[in-house]
């Protein structure tokens, strides 16, 4: 693509992945979640494959394709964690630790260490969207013998 | 109510026109262009209509990715329709 894509891709291609970053971490308070901030997040891989060609990203295949697989394993690791009880029973909920805190009543204040295992599983599933649409994109690119005219 | 109303209004009448074009035009880059942007037209309406959640899956999968695969789809093959 030409310079000025190629310039504005590359402004923007760190604040896609910032502002993807900030909808996962905050799926449990603000709207958006996992997979809402693991497709933004995504844009920003196919905004570098449209504006540098297919050379750029031909080394994100198999990062992605790893980042998907341990998304999936970690959000059926989160699930087990509450076994005990039953499966899915969030244990991180109100036990002080980790995304423990206890929720204030009322309307939702924004307290980010809340929640339990949701962050977490938030997390799990936006580094599988982000994986699994990247890959999808990266791999569309290759198909073909990925010439860039 | 009226000026949100005619706003929304505003907007439908803007995503069906560039539904049009995108169907209409030879040059298929603009036609992906014109689909993108109403894709992110009906991001907005999605949030005016009180539902962020949705707006943002659909400005990412909608405007964002899905023209990027035709664009890249465009550069392996030709740019303009053929009669």
């Amino acid at each position: 693509m030409s310079v000025v894509v190629r310039t504005i891709a590359r402004i923007l291609v760190p604040v896609a992945l910032l502002f993807g970053g900030y909808v996962i971490l905050h799926g449990h308070l603000t709207p958006g979640g996992g997979f809402q901030g693991g497709a933004v997040a995504a844009s920003a891989v196919a905004l570098l494959l449209v504006a540098f060609g297919t050379s750029a990203v031909k080394g994100l295949k198999s990062p992605l394709s790893v980042l998907e697989d341990l998304g999936g394993v970690a959000f059926v690791v989160l699930g087990f964690l509450g076994i005990g009880y039953t499966f899915f029973f969030n244990v991180l909920a109100g036990s002080g630790g980790l995304f423990g805190a206890p929720v204030a009543p009322g309307p939702n204040p924004g307290y980010l260490n809340t929640g339990g295992t949701l962050p977490p599983m938030n997390w799990a599933v936006g580094f599988k969207v982000i994986g699994g649409l990247g890959a999808v994109v990266v791999l569309f690119a290759l198909f073909g013998g990925g010439d860039d005219r | 109510m009226t000026i949100l109303a005619v706003l929304q209004v505003l907007i439908l009448l803007l995503i069906v026109a560039g539904s049009v074009l995108a169907v209409g035009l030879k040059d298929l880059l603009a036609s992906v262009i014109a689909l993108g942007a109403s894709s992110l037209l009906l991001a907005l309406q999605f949030y005016l209509l009180q539902a962020p959640d949705v707006a943002i899956a659909e400005a990412g999968v909608g405007a964002a990715l899905t023209t990027a695969i035709f664009v890249l789809a465009i550069r392996k093959t030709r740019r303009k329709e053929e009669e």
